[in-house]
Formats: structure tokens, C-alpha cells, sequence
């Protein structure tokens, strides 16, 4: 298959294992920000190809896991109004809230959908006029760009029953407070399609003011393995900056025209992260101009404080403190099939990789 | 399982869920020695003969997919849980459970291909049932079709899993996933083009010719939750690990490309055409021509082996040398979404 099977070549992966061998010596730590980056390290076994002295660590870019639980909470509790019609991508049904789960709030009554498109939900909205119906916009800037999108194909065709419960998020915030914070970090394999979306230049802080070496990486094994090998020869010579491996999708301008749908209906504001808490202008907020789609501008509802799961360590390990095996909870209490944090339930999320991918 | 729950959809999806649910309420309260072997038909004593019975619905959305529908579905279906338990598909019954406002024209199409196929498999349809429910009240047409085949005394262990040793190989007549592909890319809107058919398919004959041939030393059909999940069983039953080789595994193109872009993994993918079987490694090469010889095995292939490493575990061995974990599918699979 063209564009996949070229870049798993046993061969060119085990090249580019060995330059690394021969030009890494320094003790690094690289995360890779991206759910997809963590599912394809370790579904090609990738690990056991690269030096005892690198170190990759998981970061929180699994849209799902990052998801706060108030969130979660929020979205139940707007399935119970009666006339409501809840849209979501699958992966948040089996979320755990504080309580219960939208797979639960659908067994017990509520009107919930799965969607692959968040355009289906403005089909859905069609045809229940007589409904309202919410979308659970989550997603970084991948999928920001359709919700936009909807929104704006939403206004057009005077559809007044379609509202988003925005928690989508942008990535350079995060990346930024997880340095902040101190934890240990010598480089960024840096998410592929967050980077086609925005382009190249919202890492160069990073670059410029943090001394961090920057690598936008494809999915395939053999793109990680050239992105780590770019990353160790910064690093061994001194020369991090913001570099593109994966050149076949990702321009350093991005896609314009997602940007600009991305500036037309959202705002930068404060948002919630799971085990991360409130990070400054991390948030995509819907913008005053488009409120009149805006859920939580609508629809008013009290819920009890958010919990999170007690025993969870879901928090460290989007931070990159932890891995899942530190979790008393891991394999045991906490599995896919019953999972206890978001992190088990994405099929990106760090805990499920690990799960699927223990031997 | 808590009795103050509902009934979620992953308790009908063939994982853990759907597990605790027939132990903890079904087998509780029907348990008896034949019910409790869990095997793909019963074996059942009537006089000095053995005969295999088995039963299954069929509640699919759409009713007409690629590469079949319901009716064809309902035969396929049953025929293969007589056939990979060793027994010969003799006579179905067939019920239908309608929908107020159903099509007569599509209930006679369906039913033209249930005709169709159970003389293609060589059963008879011997009795049946029709309720009409309000509207609403189900999801236009629902199928249940119970299944008698005659069982060969010498076939009796196949569902068993027995004899299972370190060396035996796996074999599957075919490219996977394509059952479950075909009838999602017709369900959701997606709208890939491409030519994925399901492989829907009774497959009582071709298990025939190699029964007539070489000894088999277990056979199943990986239906619902994939050959993932047949294995995962077989290792539980059986304490022996397995060791499958990911570029022998036939995967037809359009599969593939669905399951990259959505993320999912074949192995998880329901068939209905396919038969999984463990035979000793030196009838593995012999067996494999049969299939090849038969139209439903063109693309069979050895996809691994029975191992005494790793016990109870099924490990993938992929393109670039990594293993990793083969689990059995944990509730839907879902289309990533990043």
C-alpha cells in the first residue's frame, strides 16, 4: 500500500537504528506529544530499536485523555435535558465521569450518537427539528478545523437547533507549561498533523527561548526512527531548533485556509486539562459572533464538583511523570474494557498502548 | 456483574462483558454439562447417533451490504457453527421477527437468497415462524435460524481443542476483516471507494474435503470479534501460547486502507466466510493445498503457530521484527478521531 509500506521497510528502519547507535552518546529525553506518536512506538516496537540512553516519554496529546473530567460531567448531564440529541466522536462514550458514562447515560435513556464527521451532526439536526442537538467538539488543532467548519455551514443554512460544547484545544500551551514545570524534556518529536493544520512556527519558542530541539514527525516507523535520529544529532551538536521530518504532509505555512477557519469562530481562552488543571489561553473558546451556537451559553445545568478517579495517576502521566506501569490500578483494576481513567479508554491513550502493547 | 446496571451494547459485543453476562446470568440459571462447554453447537446424544445443534440471530443494519444480506447471512451463519464443530449442516429453521411497514418486495429478495444459499450449503429449511411487531418496535427485520448437523464419532473432539501441542500451525482459508469492513463502509458515512466485499460465505463443503483428507486438530470461525478473539479463547482453553506472523496474514488492500485511516486492526474485524484451523505442522503445507483448490480458500495462508513460550498469551510478530500483544477486542472498536 503506497505511502505506508515504503516507510516500514525492515531494512530502512534498522539503517537508521544504527546510525543512531553510532552518533548518540548524551543521556536524552524526547516526548512525543501525539496519542498516534506512542500507538505506532510501540505497535512496531520501536524501543527495543533505539539506544539505552534515549529515553521517550508520552505526552498529553491523546484528545480524549486531555478531556477534563468536568467535561465529561458537563456532557452527561446535558444528555438527561429531555429534546437534547448528544453528537460525539466514539471514544468519549466509554469515558468514566465522576459518576457515570455517556455509555451508561444511552443505556439508561439518553438520546446519544456517534458520529465520524461532526458534519452527520448537522444532518441529524435536519432531521429532528423538533430536537436540539450538542456536539462534544474535542480534538487539538486536527479537529478544531471541522467543528469550525459545521459551525459556519450551520450558519449558512440557518440551522438553529446545532450547538458545540467546545473543549477543543491548542497544543503550543502545553508544551510550553510542561517546561515550565521542570520536567525533564531535551527534545519534542512533535505531533504530524497538529503541524499540517498550523504549520512550523508555533514551536519556535520552544526552540528559541528553551534551547529544545523540535521534530514534526509522520507515523510510520521508519519517520520516528529519522525523527529521533534528527533530534540526537541536534542535541549531540548543539543545534536544536524547529526541523520537519515529516515533509510529505507538513509545510512550515501550514493550511491557511484551516486557519482561518479556526480564527473566524474561536477565541484563546483559559481551559481545563485533565490532571493539568487551568493552562492560560490553552482553550478554543467559541467567539462572541457564533455564541448563538454555543452549548454552555444555552444550556444551563448544576453539577456536583468533579472527582477524579481515586488511584488514577492519569495526571503524571500526560505530564510525563509517570508511566502506566507506575499505576497500581494498571492491567488490573484499570483495563480496557473497564477502564477507570481516560487515558485506558482512547485507543491512543498512553495507558491502552501500553496495555495492548505489554509483552 | 451489578443487577442494578442496564444492558450496554458491549454486552453483546463478544468480549469481556458479553462473557460475564452468559456466565453470571445465562449459565447460571440454565447451566447443565452440555451448555457449560460453550462449544460453537451442542453435541447431543439421540440414540447411538451424535448430532450437532446450534442456533443464531441476525439483527445486521443495513439488511443488503456488499457481497450479500440478511437472508444469505442467516444461512452462512448457522451452516459454519454445525460445520467447524466437524458435524454435517442438515436441516435450519428459520424465524422472522418483521417490522410493521416492511417491504414485501425485500422480505422476498432476502428470503429468495436464504433459499438460495441453504441449496448452495445443501440444507433444508424444515420449519420456521413470522411475528409482525408494531412499528419501531424492531429495526425492520430480525432473522433467528437453528441449525441440526449429523456428527462423525470421529469428529467429536474438533470443538474441543484437545490435543493442541507446541508446533502446530494456524491456518485461515482466506483474507480477513473483509465481513465486517464491507458492511461498515455501508452503515456509516464514510463513503470509501472501493471494492471490499463481504466474504460471506457457508463454508461446509470446503471443511469437508479437508476432513475427508488429513486430521484437524481444532476449527473455529471468526466471526464476531475476529480471529483476535478466537485466539485469545483457544490460549485461555488451552494454556499454550501463540506466536501469529503479521506479514503472513492475508488482508485484502481495501481493508487495510479502512483500517489505517480508522484506526483498527483486522484481526479485530468480523468474518463470515472464514474458518480458523489448528492441525499438526506436517499436514499444514497438505491441508493448505486443499483450501487453495476450493473457491473459498484462494488466499489461504499459514498465519502461525501453537508455541509453549508466553502460555496463555497471543503475540504478534510484526514487519519489523516487534512483538506485541494480540488481546481480544474489549468492547466497539472505534474510528480514532486524531
Amino acid at each position: 500500500m503506497k505511502y505506508v509500506d515504503e516507510y516500514r521497510k525492515k531494512e530502512l528502519i534498522l539503517s537508521v537504528a544504527e546510525k543512531l547507535n553510532t552518533i548518540s552518546k548524551k543521556e536524552i529525553v524526547l516526548m512525543e506529544v501525539c496519542g498516534g506518536h506512542t500507538m505506532a512506538i510501540h505497535r512496531f516496537g520501536l524501543t527495543s530499536l533505539l539506544p539505552s540512553n534515549i529515553h521517550l516519554i508520552s505526552g498529553p496529546g491523546c484528545p480524549v485523555c486531555v478531556s477534563s473530567q468536568h467535561f465529561i460531567d458537563l456532557s452527561m448531564a446535558y444528555s438527561r435535558i429531555p429534546g437534547i440529541i448528544i453528537t460525539t466522536y466514539g471514544d468519549l462514550i466509554r469515558v468514566p465521569g465522576s459518576s457515570t458514562s455517556l455509555e451508561k447515560e444511552r443505556a439508561a435513556g439518553s438520546d446519544i450518537r456517534i458520529v465520524y464527521s461532526v458534519l452527520e451532526s448537522l444532518e441529524i439536526a435536519k432531521k429532528n427539528s423538533e430536537k436540539n442537538i450538542i456536539f462534544l467538539g474535542i480534538g487539538f488543532e486536527t479537529t478544531a478545523p471541522a467543528t469550525a467548519a459545521a459551525i459556519l455551514q450551520a450558519k449558512k443554512d440557518k440551522i438553529n437547533n446545532f450547538y458545540v460544547l467546545s473543549a477543543h484545544k491548542i497544543m503550543p500551551p502545553v508544551m510550553k507549561e510542561l517546561v515550565k514545570e521542570g520536567v525533564k524534556i531535551d527534545g519534542f518529536i512533535a505531533p504530524g498533523h497538529v503541524s499540517a493544520i498550523t504549520g512550523t512556527g508555533i514551536y519556535n519558542e520552544l526552540a528559541s527561548v528553551y534551547g529544545l530541539g523540535v521534530v514534526v514527525a509522520g507515523f510510520e516507523p521508519a519517520d520516528l526512527m529519522q525523527a529521533v535520529l534528527m533530534l540526537a544529532v541536534q542535541i549531540e551538536t548543539g543545534t536544536q531548533k524547529v526541523d520537519v521530518q515529516y515533509q510529505r504532509v507538513v509545510h512550515k505555512e501550514g493550511n491557511t485556509i484551516a486557519q482561518q477557519l479556526l480564527n473566524e469562530v474561536f477565541v484563546h481562552g483559559d481551559d481545563r486539562w485533565r490532571g493539568l488543571g487551568i493552562i492560560p489561553e490553552s482553550g478554543l473558546k467559541i467567539s462572541d459572533d457564533f455564541s448563538s451556537f454555543d452549548a454552555e451559553k444555552h444550556f444551563f445545568v448544576e453539577i456536583p464538583e468533579s472527582r477524579e478517579p481515586k488511584g488514577c495517576i492519569c495526571g503524571q502521566i500526560l505530564r510525563g511523570l509517570k508511566t502506566p506501569v507506575d499505576c497500581s490500578l494498571f492491567a488490573g483494576k484499570c483495563t480496557p474494557s473497564d477502564p477507570v481513567g481516560a487515558c485506558m479508554v482512547s485507543g491512543e491513550g498512553t495507558c491502552a498502548t501500553y496495555y495492548k502493547y505489554r509483552f | 456483574m451489578q443487577k442494578e446496571h442496564n444492558i450496554l451494547l458491549g454486552h453483546g459485543s463478544g468480549g469481556r462483558l458479553m462473557h460475564e453476562l452468559i456466565t453470571e446470568v445465562f449459565i447460571k440459571h440454565f447451566g447443565n454439562e452440555i451448555l457449560n462447554d460453550q462449544t460453537d453447537s451442542a453435541i447431543l446424544t439421540a440414540g447411538s447417533t451424535e448430532i450437532a445443534f446450534t442456533t443464531d440471530s441476525f439483527v445486521i443494519d443495513p439488511l443488503f451490504f456488499p457481497g450479500g444480506n440478511i437472508g444469505k447471512l442467516a444461512v452462512c451463519g448457522t451452516v459454519n457453527d454445525l460445520a467447524v464443530s466437524g458435524s454435517e449442516p442438515l436441516f435450519l429453521s428459520v424465524s422472522f421477527i418483521i417490522e410493521e411497514g416492511f417491504p414485501v418486495r425485500d422480505l422476498e429478495i432476502i428470503t429468495e437468497s436464504l433459499a438460495a444459499e441453504a441449496k448452495k450449503a445443501g440444507v433444508l429449511i424444515v420449519t420456521g415462524d413470522t411475528k409482525v411487531v408494531n412499528k419501531s418496535k424492531c429495526d425492520k427485520l430480525f432473522i433467528n435460524t437453528a441449525g441440526i448437523g449429523r456428527m462423525k464419532k470421529e469428529n467429536l473432539y474438533i470443538s474441543k481443542a484437545l490435543n493442541l501441542q507446541s508446533g502446530d500451525v494456524i491456518i485461515i482459508n482466506g483474507t480477513i476483516g473483509d465481513h465486517g469492513m464491507a458492511v461498515m463502509n455501508a452503515r456509516e458515512s464514510f463513503n470509501f471507494k472501493t471494492n471490499v466485499e463481504s466474504d460471506c460465505a457457508s463454508l461446509n463443503h470446503l471443511i469437508n474435503e479437508v476432513l475427508d483428507k488429513y486430521p484437524v486438530k481444532f476449527m473455529r470461525d471468526p466471526t464476531r470479534g475476529g480471529v483476535a478473539t478466537v485466539l485469545n479463547e483457544l490460549v485461555g482453553k488451552t494454556g499454550l501460547g501463540i506466536e501469529i506472523s503479521e506479514p503472513d496474514l492475508p488482508v485484502n488492500n481495501g481493508v487495510r486502507a479502512m483500517c489505517e485511516i480508522l484506526g483498527f486492526d483486522p484481526l479485530h474485524i468480523a468474518n463470515e466466510g472464514k474458518v480458523l484451523i489448528v492441525a499438526g505442522e506436517n499436514y499444514g503445507l497438505k491441508i493448505l493445498e486443499v483450501l487453495k483448490n476450493n473457491e473459498f480458500g484462494k488466499k489461504s495462508a499459514i498465519i502461525g503457530r501453537i508455541v509453549n513460550d508466553h502460555p496463555g498469551k497471543v503475540v504478534l510478530r510484526n514487519e519489523t521484527g516487534g512483538r506485541r500483544i494480540v488481546d481480544s477486542l474489549t468492547g466497539d472498536q472505534l474510528p480514532r478521531i486524531c
